[in-house]
């Protein structure tokens, strides 16, 4: 066999070798997703991942929810409190990144160090201190334990990854605009916003992914069930039914996941970079 | 004159530049420092939010490691940590291990290399959903379908995963491990940093694949290994979700999977003992913050950082 060849074969092994090995990984993925479109009762006995008989049924009856409460309230609830967790986190993160990145001012290297630590810290130790701070407000039951926090850009992290990419922008470009007499807001609006957009589209992913999924701090403080999120909806699904809602409760499952789904297939490539850059987690 | 307004101009410069920086000001000081030194005070005490904080000195810390004259040691809290400190260092260093093989796998040039990374990212992406814990909850039943593929494959008596003590707290390793994909992700990246001409040069010489993974791909990768082992780390011990969805709240069976989380979750919240939650979130930061410093202290003569980096 000639080099050629051998490289050919050794490439198509690898190829296969990945094929094998993603689809192993991807099986409880498929299962589940194959699973919200079996009949009830043939869904445990069944590894296979082409439903036998193919029903709409548990779609239907899990959307209804628990009680008077349809998934569309915890999907509504869902979407409310990540957009505009997603919005206050780009807008103000990045504010927050332009000065770090951009302005001169008194003690600006001490305030980057501690940005950066806080980055580090572990939830835990602010998260009862928090809770009774938003309680004495009477902010349990709101969405304000969620959207504030962002508001007053708490997550170091994408406030570090605008800083590391607005500082790969050439200085030129806001020098000449401060030059043809732009404030410091107008230079961030009009000139570094527009440039910034491909940081702030991992801030957005990320920003959404974490809150779609946040189930300990919407544990925490929603405990009304109309203010219940998908992933608090699917809790109380699994304990209030038996048996024989498994169904209903893997297509509740299925379209909670497609959300994160959608927009990690779409955007993939923000994703990538984000961790590579950050090394965030996902 | 001209120096008066320098100053003047110099000092409104710095007024605006502050007020882009205020919002991450005032969340520093009243959602990070202020609640630092809040629970930190909380942990000295008896808390039940509905009634004011009483001061009890160390008697939190000393009922989790020794207990006191009136109350015996906490033996929860202390599997609580046995069982986070197993799971940690289980599964990261096989979610590391993997994320490192699949990356080599990876590294070279193949046309649907996007295609794959997006796959082996997909466990990562959902498997922090209260779905997907759901679903392992199921999977790993007695009666669920891995226990079918096992006997299919001939294992004639699988134990009923989820709900013995023995194995319940390998099916969150096994969930932990199968969201490799960041770490795979960050490795991919830094093995493409590595010079081809290294493992050319090599080669000539005689290197094996063996010899030139452990004398060039582990050295050139030390950083990177470092930094996945430190981010992961941290946020196991801070794993909760799949923990409670999966024993159904309360760390069973048996506390077999009960988390650190999880039990400060269950004092705090449960239990109405914020004093105590307060002061095992102090203790966990401590564990964190010695586990990091450890780490990077160990890796100072294994780290190599290449020069002129």
């Amino acid at each position: 066999m000639n080099r050629k060849a051998r490289s050919i074969m050794s490439k198509l092994l690898t190829n296969i070798v990945i094929i094998v090995i993603g689809f192993a990984m991807l099986y409880p993925v498929l299962w589940l997703f194959s699973a919200s479109f079996k009949v009830p009762n043939t869904i445990f006995g069944d590894a296979g991942l082409i439903p036998k008989a193919f029903t709409w049924d548990n779609y239907a009856k899990g959307w209804k929810g628990i009680g008077i409460y349809s998934f569309g309230t915890f999907f509504k609830n869902s979407f409310v409190i990540s957009l505009l967790c997603v919005a206050a986190n780009a807008l103000f993160c990045s504010l927050t990144a332009y000065a770090f990145a951009r302005l001169d001012f008194v003690g600006k290297k001490v305030w980057f160090a501690v940005m950066l630590v806080t980055m580090m810290l572990p939830g835990h130790v602010t998260t009862i201190p928090r809770y009774v701070l938003f309680n004495t407000f009477g902010w349990i039951n709101t969405f304000l334990p969620f959207v504030v926090p962002r508001i007053l850009a708490t997550d170091a992290f994408f406030i570090f990854l605008l800083v590391q990419f607005i500082r790969g922008l050439p200085r030129e470009l806001d020098e000449s605009a401060v030059m043809d007499g732009c404030n410091k807001l107008t230079v961030y609006w009009r000139i570094l916003m527009p440039l910034t957009v491909p940081a702030l589209i991992t801030t957005v992913l990320f920003t959404f992914l974490w809150t779609w999924d946040d189930f300990f701090n919407q544990l925490l403080y929603l405990t009304r069930p109309e203010l219940f999120t998908v992933p608090l909806g699917l809790r109380l699904f699994l304990d209030s039914s038996g048996i024989s809602s498994w169904g209903s409760l893997f297509a509740m499952s299925v379209l909670s996941l497609i959300p994160c789904f959608v927009l990690f297939l779409s955007l993939q490539k923000y994703f990538v970079r984000g961790i590579a850059t950050t090394g965030i987690k996902g | 004159m001209s120096n008066a307004n320098y100053r003047k101009r110099k000092l409104k410069d710095n007024l605006s530049s502050y007020a882009f920086l205020l919002p991450w000001l005032v969340g520093f000081f009243a959602l990070t420092v202020y609640p630092m030194i809040y629970s930190l005070y909380l942990s000295f005490t008896q808390y039940s939010i509905t009634a004011p904080p009483i001061w009890v000195g160390l008697q939190n810390y000393r009922v989790m490691f020794f207990g006191t004259e009136r109350i015996p040691r906490d033996e929860r809290f202390l599997n609580s940590l046995a069982v986070t400190f197993r799971f940690v260092f289980i599964s990261v260093p096989l979610k590391l291990a993997f994320a490192l093989l699949v990356a080599m796998i990876m590294n070279r040039k193949l046309r649907l290399i996007g295609l794959y990374r997006a796959v082996y990212y997909i466990p990562t992406l959902l498997g922090g959903s209260v779905a997907i814990a759901v679903l392992w909850r199921r999977l790993f039943a007695g009666d669920g379908i891995i226990n079918i593929i096992l006997r299919g494959i001939g294992w004639a008596n699988p134990p009923s995963w989820i709900s013995n003590p023995d194995y319940a707290l390998s099916t969150l390793i096994i969930l932990a491990v199968w969201q490799f994909g960041s770490p795979m992700i960050i490795f991919l990246a830094g093995l493409q940093n590595i010079p081809k001409e290294y493992y050319e040069a090599s080669s000539i010489d005689g290197a094996g694949r063996v010899r030139q993974f452990f004398s060039i791909t582990l050295p050139g990768l030390s950083p990177i290994i470092l930094f996945n082992f430190i981010m992961q780390m941290t946020s196991g011990f801070q794993a909760f979700t799949q923990a409670f969805i999966i024993s159904g709240g309360n760390g069973g069976p048996l506390d077999s999977t009960m988390f650190y989380s999880l039990y400060l979750y269950l004092k705090g919240w449960g239990f109405s003992e914020m004093g105590y939650a307060s002061a095992m979130a102090w203790v966990l930061l401590v564990i964190i913050a010695s586990l990091t410093a450890i780490a990077f202290k160990v890796s100072g003569g294994l780290v190599s950082y290449g020069s002129g980096e």
